[in-house]
């Protein structure tokens, strides 16, 4: 495993040219980019949809959904995330 | 147009709407051809040979209709393309309104006509994505390298696209008579600062086809090329995306075309004739619905060409058999049609074809034509509206 690329501090942002949002007709979140289009999931479309919202840290963006989902314990699953969200050229750290 | 839009590069659309096929058909990417206006008179565009002959393009207000019409079917991708969509006045007009409906608006140009006011109001419009297209004709190429005024021209086009937060998308379209200067072409794309590259092969359809005996790359044109491009891949490595296509001419299978018949692309071209892919105008028996009689909703759903080559049942051997039918498609049908005669057959690139033969007879005449003096080889026939006139009689 390589260093990762995000830490409490660090800012993700969408990557240039990508663009998040609720897609009616697939009923899902999506995130749009040059020529293509990927489907969300539940979770991944709670994440992004924040990360193209506001600008924030990663520690406040864990707080911020801790709170919408009831302080569940999501830490690690929100950098796994993040990570692979980065390795798939849709987020980059600010 | 500009020829990009038919060679698409891995991790778009074509691939990553793949994943969408379990659904019902959507027609996801709408192409819109504005205009059969260009500038350019580029030898392998992929515009029908008689483009001369369509007259009337839709106004600004039909085009809205078709776009609110595909989006609400659930298109997210429009393709801004032609000819070259900035001699449409109504282009920034036609950006807003897309982008206000929810699209992801891609302009696929030349840069011809572009500058950097013009840039910048398309930014403010919402335009997402530019992807400029070079038209990399030898001598086209020899002038950017040597610093033309075109060449210059391009640099400061370039920078006004980063300059406005785009990322530089660039696209070549190469033949036999750039693919050696594939160097020169990454060099370009590094001075250039562009974040991708797509190294387009020319695809064989309109005008391209016409000079295919001149444009078909040879060999060893190939190998070297290819070489030099995984070269600069490497080198590149988080600094420059480069896609590169190999031509389908020297694959053992075919591509999976449009991602399949009436699946997920719909075109509509200057005159609102909805086709499934751009070059389905030439097949045999289209009935060519325009959205100017019917919904999009019923061309998509009900016409007779959108339904023609959709599932397996229009197949004949050896792709109704073949277990990788769900792959490819059988390939591309105005490809099977134009080289076989009829648009039912495999796509003859498909090594399991019996008329696979023609792939390599098509090799071969271009290998002859390029052994030639320069004096005896055929000349290149440019699109433009006299070649147009002249070959199609009208």
């Amino acid at each position: 495993m390589s260093e990762p690329v995000f830490t409490a501090e660090s800012i993700p942002v969408l990557a240039l040219g990508y663009r998040f949002q609720w897609e009616q007709a697939q009923n899902c979140n999506v995130l749009l980019y040059p020529e293509g289009m990927v489907k969300l999931n539940g979770a991944a479309g709670e994440i992004l949809k924040r990360i193209s919202e506001k600008k924030q840290s990663v520690a406040d963006l864990i707080s911020e959904l801790k709170v919408a989902f009831d302080g569940a314990d999501l830490d690690d699953d929100v950098y796994r995330f993040l990570e692979e969200a980065f390795n798939n050229d849709w987020i980059r750290p600010e | 147009m500009t020829g990009s839009d038919q060679n698409k590069a891995p991790g778009s659309i074509g691939s990553s709407i793949g994943n969408v096929r379990d659904q019902i058909r959507q027609p996801l990417w709408l192409l819109a051809e504005l205009t059969y206006a260009c500038p350019l008179q580029c030898p392998y565009c992929s515009n029908p040979m008689d483009f001369a002959n369509v007259k009337n393009e839709l106004t600004t207000e039909q085009w809205l209709d078709v776009f609110r019409q595909a989006r609400a079917m659930g298109a997210t991708q429009l393709g801004l393309s032609g000819g070259e969509p900035l001699t449409r006045p109504d282009l920034v007009e036609l950006v807003t309104e897309a982008r206000k409906m929810g699209f992801y608006t891609n302009l696929i140009t030349s840069g011809l006509g572009m500058d950097a006011s013009k840039v910048a109001e398309l930014k403010e419009a919402g335009l997402d994505h530019i992807q400029v297209s070079f038209q990399a004709s030898s001598e086209d190429l020899n002038n950017l390298i040597a610093g033309t005024d075109a060449f210059q021209h391009k640099i400061e086009m370039a920078k006004a696209v980063k300059a406005n937060g785009y990322p530089m998308v660039l696209c070549f379209v190469t033949h036999r008579q750039n693919i050696e200067q594939m160097d020169e072409i990454l060099e370009l794309a590094i001075s250039l600062e562009a974040d991708y590259v797509e190294l387009a092969t020319t695809q064989y359809y309109g005008w391209a086809m016409h000079n295919r005996d001149q444009l078909l790359p040879l060999k060893e044109q190939l190998v070297e090329a290819e070489a030099i491009a995984h070269r600069y891949q490497e080198e590149q490595k988080g600094k420059m995306k480069i896609y590169y296509v190999v031509p389908d001419y020297y694959e053992e299978r075919p591509k999976a075309c449009m991602n399949g018949w009436g699946n997920v692309f719909l075109t509509v071209t200057p005159d609102g004739t909805a086709l499934p892919c751009h070059a389905a105008r030439e097949l045999p028996g289209m009935t060519l619905p325009n959205v100017k009689d019917l919904s999009i909703n019923e061309i998509w759903n009900g016409s007779e060409d959108f339904n023609k080559f959709r599932g397996f049942d229009w197949m004949t051997e050896p792709c109704r058999s073949c277990d990788e039918k769900e792959k490819d498609f059988g390939g591309c049908r105005c490809q099977a049609f134009m080289l076989t005669g009829d648009p039912t057959n495999t796509d003859p690139v498909c090594s399991k074809s019996p008329k696979h033969h023609l792939i390599e007879d098509a090799l071969e005449r271009g290998r002859l034509e390029a052994a030639k003096s320069v004096v005896d080889q055929q000349p290149l026939v440019f699109r433009n509206p006299k070649n147009s006139k002249r070959i199609s009689g009208l």
